[in-house]
């Protein structure tokens, strides 16, 4: 048997998994899936054709030093150790670093540049967190032993279980998590932003000027829910995409920032964003510590400039800025806007990625890799920011994504 | 033809076919749209059926889907799981970097269009 292995799904990075044999114990529906065998791509090509690791590796050198702009992509389900090599290689050939966070959370990032974030660890909220707010996110379907590890069940030291917790679930739609509530709001679509304003409003003893509807909540409704979140002894606000990707993006993280910010003049609360892929921090963090950006990092000029909108992969691919893109663990081409996808398709794509997927459709040069957590170890980083070693459980004819990297770096 | 806001999200069936994206249950898993039955009932449409989206960045023909009632979006909104359908009528770009996934206007009505295969989706 096989213990403490972490899943490599979302961003709980639960590191409590067992396996006898091909048998995980612990796992959720989507860990489930993620260890099951499934379709791979079973060898490197080149426009389609079957060739050598060595020679798709050097023709993937070959596009990434003639362009004069190459995009870099991806990274979130990849290990620290890969990003690393990729963040040199993207300042070697003068290329744009960027990674999923750009269509995800990347507000975040922004609104933490500006306002800093009152933080905490998964485990601050299971042990103390006597109020656990989600907003705009859904993890029984996105994370789904969120609630028994980490929040609304957990079994911490102060607090110790689902009795001893108030649980706000506040979205535009009734989800599954809705179920968990004790309390539970709907409000309008883009209206978190003045939401949270309101809700500062009540807070800071202002709400003489709260209107009397705020996004789908009556003033007394906006009042009493402030009156519930200030109640806490220990709070924790868990947020989704449903802030990062309305109206506002950033302004509404920054939003949710100062009303965590005034809640802590009262009592104690943290604020935590629920982050999509397994080491989607990672691939923030390794560029952070590496040249100091996170994202939309761009190398044209020889040294690291960092413009979100200008330097985003999205924006990048519209104007067409990029004449040649690598795709390193992600799937641009399912996630992207329609106009994005087009200039990948004009464009030579490199890939690099266990499994086929519509990357692969317009991918020049696939090259198949390891599953990370499964058949090639290295450092992750949960959701939180604590990092975990990640195992090798199976054996597989595949190269890792290190390696490619350090193959594909000594050639460049 | 009714006005709507989309709404972008995860699902289970979605996430646990992540890894399969050329496969018939992820294609299932992200080419229908979520309605309230009030809504479905003003266009017409049962539960099966197609209708057409359309939203300033472009359209797509999706299968109607209608939760049980207690999950229905409220009406005037529609969820569609996130992928490579969904894109078709969202991501509005505004300067942050990250597109608008979520909360964007568009209009939706029945239609006798056929919806795309995941291929005929990348290649139009």
């Amino acid at each position: 048997m096989v213990k403490d292995v972490v899943c490599t799904f979302c961003g709980n990075a639960c590191d409590d998994i067992e396996f006898e044999e091909e048998y995980g114990v612990n796992l959720c529906p989507l860990g489930e899936a993620k260890f099951s065998k499934k379709d791979r791509i079973k060898a490197p090509m080149i426009d389609g054709k079957e060739v050598t690791y060595e020679e798709a590796i050097e023709k993937a050198a070959e596009i990434l030093k003639e362009a004069k702009r190459p995009l870099l992509y991806g990274w979130s389900s990849t290990v620290n150790e890969a990003i690393r090599l990729g963040v040199i290689i993207a300042e070697k050939i003068g290329g744009i670093y960027d990674q999923c966070s750009s269509v995800c959370h990347a507000p975040t990032t922004l609104a933490m540049i500006e306002q800093g974030i009152v933080g905490g660890t998964l485990g601050q909220a299971k042990n103390r967190a006597d109020i656990v707010v989600f907003w705009g996110c859904n993890p029984v379907e996105a994370h789904p032993r969120h609630p028994t590890r980490y929040s609304v069940m957990a079994k911490g030291f102060l607090t110790k279980g689902r009795l001893d917790r108030k649980v706000i679930v506040v979205d535009v739609r009734k989800t599954p998590t809705a179920y968990l509530a004790t309390d539970f709001y709907v409000v309008k679509p883009n209206s978190d932003f003045a939401i949270f304003t309101a809700l500062r409003s009540a807070i800071n003893g202002n709400e003489n000027a709260i209107p009397d509807e705020v996004g789908g909540l009556k003033r007394d409704e906006i009042i009493n829910l402030a009156e519930k979140l200030e109640k806490a002894k220990y709070g924790v606000i868990f947020f989704g995409l449903g802030i990062t990707h309305t109206r506002g993006h950033e302004r509404n993280v920054e939003a949710v920032i100062k009303l965590v910010q005034d809640l802590n003049r009262k009592t104690r609360y943290i604020l935590q964003p629920m982050r999509g892929h397994f080491n989607v921090v990672g691939s923030g963090e390794v560029p952070a510590w590496e040249v100091g950006f996170e994202y939309a990092i761009d190398f044209s000029r020889k040294y690291a400039r960092f413009s979100p909108g200008e330097f985003t992969a999205v924006e990048a691919l519209i104007r067409g800025d990029c004449d040649a893109a690598m795709i390193v663990a992600s799937d641009p081409v399912a996630h992207f806007p329609k106009k994005a996808v087009d200039r990948l398709k004009e464009i030579p794509v490199i890939q690099i990625d266990p499994h086929p997927n519509l990357t692969t459709k317009v991918a020049n040069v696939v090259i198949p890799t390891a599953i990370v957590g499964i058949e090639a170890e290295g450092t992750i980083y949960r959701m939180d920011g604590i990092p975990l070693r990640v195992k090798k459980i199976r054996d597989s004819k595949y190269m890792s994504d290190i390696e490619v990297m350090e193959k594909l770096l000594e050639k460049i | 033809m009714i006005e709507v806001v989309v709404i972008t999200g995860r699902t289970t069936e979605q996430g646990m076919t992540i890894d399969e994206k050329l496969s018939e249950a992820y294609m299932k898993a992200v080419n229908y749209c979520e309605m309230n039955e009030k809504d479905m009932e003003k266009i017409g449409v049962k539960e099966g059926d197609r209708v057409i989206v359309r939203s300033e960045v472009g359209e797509v023909v999706l299968y109607v889907k209608k939760p049980e009632v207690d999950l229905q979006p409220p009406e005037g909104i529609i969820f569609i799981p996130m992928g490579p359908y969904a894109n078709r009528v969202v991501g509005i770009l505004n300067g942050s970097g990250t597109p608008q996934y979520k909360g964007v206007k568009a209009t939706i009505e029945k239609t006798d269009k056929n919806v795309l295969s995941i291929e005929e989706l990348i290649s139009t």
